[in-house]
């Protein structure tokens, strides 16, 4: 459940971070940055502000609404009910770099995964999803407010402690590339690993024989 | 099966009257303790709403917008948009703005109406602030003028007053609520960088929100009124910013 609000928001947000990054395809690093000053990146993107309503901020933070609260429920249920340690922290041994390089061949030389991994994460998975979910979400949500000049006021640190306002938002826009291509990454590997049988199987919480033959 | 779909269905059906009940007395305690702002309808209302509620619970001490360094203050400070080609703002400029007034009426004790002397032998501030246009591009300057709040006390605002509107000589009007308008932050600044306030960035006199985005410093000022609805003015968002598409909360 939290899932697919989580897809349906981060769509919205992409969409949304695009149009808002359209207004002023340039990066700066620090507390400032605007045309005349000199920018960290030049984006080979139009400056598109003709016709251009508020849509995409209004639309934005109704999504990073939608994206943070289904977040805390996954979080709070995923420690609640072990998720978290059972299904996504990666088992010791598996952590060795015999271990991992192992796996990396693994999945190098067979992307589709077997009967017996069907229902389990992988090391791989598990590391890529705990990144996700503990380090790049926060980092949004973290650059994301340091450009707030209201929370800021509050909590200066949020933006202090990443070297500034402009600062805040080449990270948060640096965090979003890495978050597509997961998404990308992510829905690849479902399409290669069977399409029907794995988007059922999150539909329906049915697992097993019957949802993968059917 | 079907008694566990009839407890699904029965639990589902509990946890949604829970939800909407609760939402309706979150949203009857929110709008008496003014959590509502006045773009508040339709889908994206909803993030406005929890955005504004969150910030303003947050925010409640007055809390002060980082201040800077006279050192950091930028070497580029941009302008966007041209100042107000009507006559009435023509003709003041010309004169370098010696006809010039600040009404101040609505729900106050002593409507008054300010020349630019009168405001400049009020108490001065100054702050270096931070300003982030919506766009994205941001600088640093000093501001000096009259804390918003001086000139308030001074006119007398009634306890009915929810919300402060700013009409410049050009279209783009907005409002404070009375957090803001309080806030010691909140500057009718006439000065910049040590100079009379340059005429792109709003002479004589505009408005300085450091909590908020670049276009709630609404420039050219004209007149403000004290109000407690803004639902009659204009469109009813309570600035001119939602009727183009941007929210009225700007604190982001």
């Amino acid at each position: 459940m939290t899932h697919w609000v989580t897809a349906v928001s981060v769509g919205a947000l992409i969409v949304s971070g695009v149009a808002i990054l359209l207004a002023h395809p340039r990066l700066y690093w620090g507390e400032t940055g605007a045309v005349g000053a000199p920018s960290l990146i030049d984006l080979p993107l139009p400056f598109v502000l003709t016709g251009q309503p508020g849509w995409g901020r209004y639309l934005h933070f109704l999504a990073a609404w939608a994206s943070v609260l289904a977040g805390v429920l996954y979080l709070t249920w995923g420690f609640v009910s072990g998720h978290v340690r059972q299904d996504l922290i990666p088992a010791r041994g598996d952590l060795t770099s015999a271990a991992l390089s192992r796996a990396v061949a693994t999945h190098l030389r067979r992307p589709r995964p077997g009967s017996d991994d069907f229902l389990t994460y992988n090391v791989l998975q598990r590391l890529a999803y705990l990144s996700v979910v503990l380090l790049l979400f926060p980092a949004m949500v973290w650059t994301g407010l340091a450009m707030s000049p209201a929370l800021t006021s509050v909590l200066p640190f949020l933006v202090n402690g990443v070297g500034g306002q402009q600062s805040a938002r080449t990270l948060h826009f640096f965090a979003a590339v890495a978050l597509v291509l997961f998404v990308i990454a992510h829905v690849a590997m479902v399409i290669l690993s069977g399409w029907t049988a794995r988007i059922r199987g999150m539909i329906t919480g049915r697992r097993g024989e019957r949802a993968r033959l059917a | 099966m079907s008694r566990m779909t009839r407890r699904t269905a029965m639990i589902g059906g509990l946890s949604a009257v829970a939800g909407l009940g609760g939402l309706s007395l979150a949203a009857r305690l929110a709008g008496q303790y003014g959590l509502v702002p006045p773009d508040s309808g339709g889908l994206y209302g909803v993030g406005e709403t929890l955005t504004y509620a969150a910030q303003r619970m947050l925010t409640s001490g007055h809390s002060l917008a980082r201040e800077f360094d006279r050192s950091q203050i930028s070497a580029v400070a941009p302008v966007n948009g041209d100042p107000p080609q009507r006559d009435g703002y023509q003709r003041l400029l010309a004169g370098g703005f010696s006809d010039w007034r600040l009404d101040v009426e609505g729900l106050v004790a002593r409507p008054s109406s300010f020349t630019l002397p009168e405001l400049k032998r009020l108490p001065a501030r100054s702050q270096i602030t931070h300003q982030a246009c919506e766009e994205g591009w941001s600088f640093i300057a000093e501001w000096t003028g009259v804390a918003l709040s001086d000139v308030l006390a001074r006119v007398g605002v009634s306890t009915r007053a929810k919300y402060v509107v700013f009409f410049p000589f050009d279209d783009f009007w907005d409002s404070l609520d009375m957090a803001d308008a309080w806030h010691p932050q909140t500057l009718l600044a006439y000065g910049m960088n040590g100079r009379e306030l340059p005429t792109g960035h709003g002479a004589p006199l505009r408005l300085r929100v450091p909590r908020q985005l670049g276009y709630k410093s609404v420039k050219y000022l004209s007149r403000i009124s004290v109000v407690d609805t803004l639902k009659d003015i204009g469109q009813g968002f309570g600035s001119s910013a939602p009727e183009a598409g941007y929210s009225w909360y700007a604190g982001i």
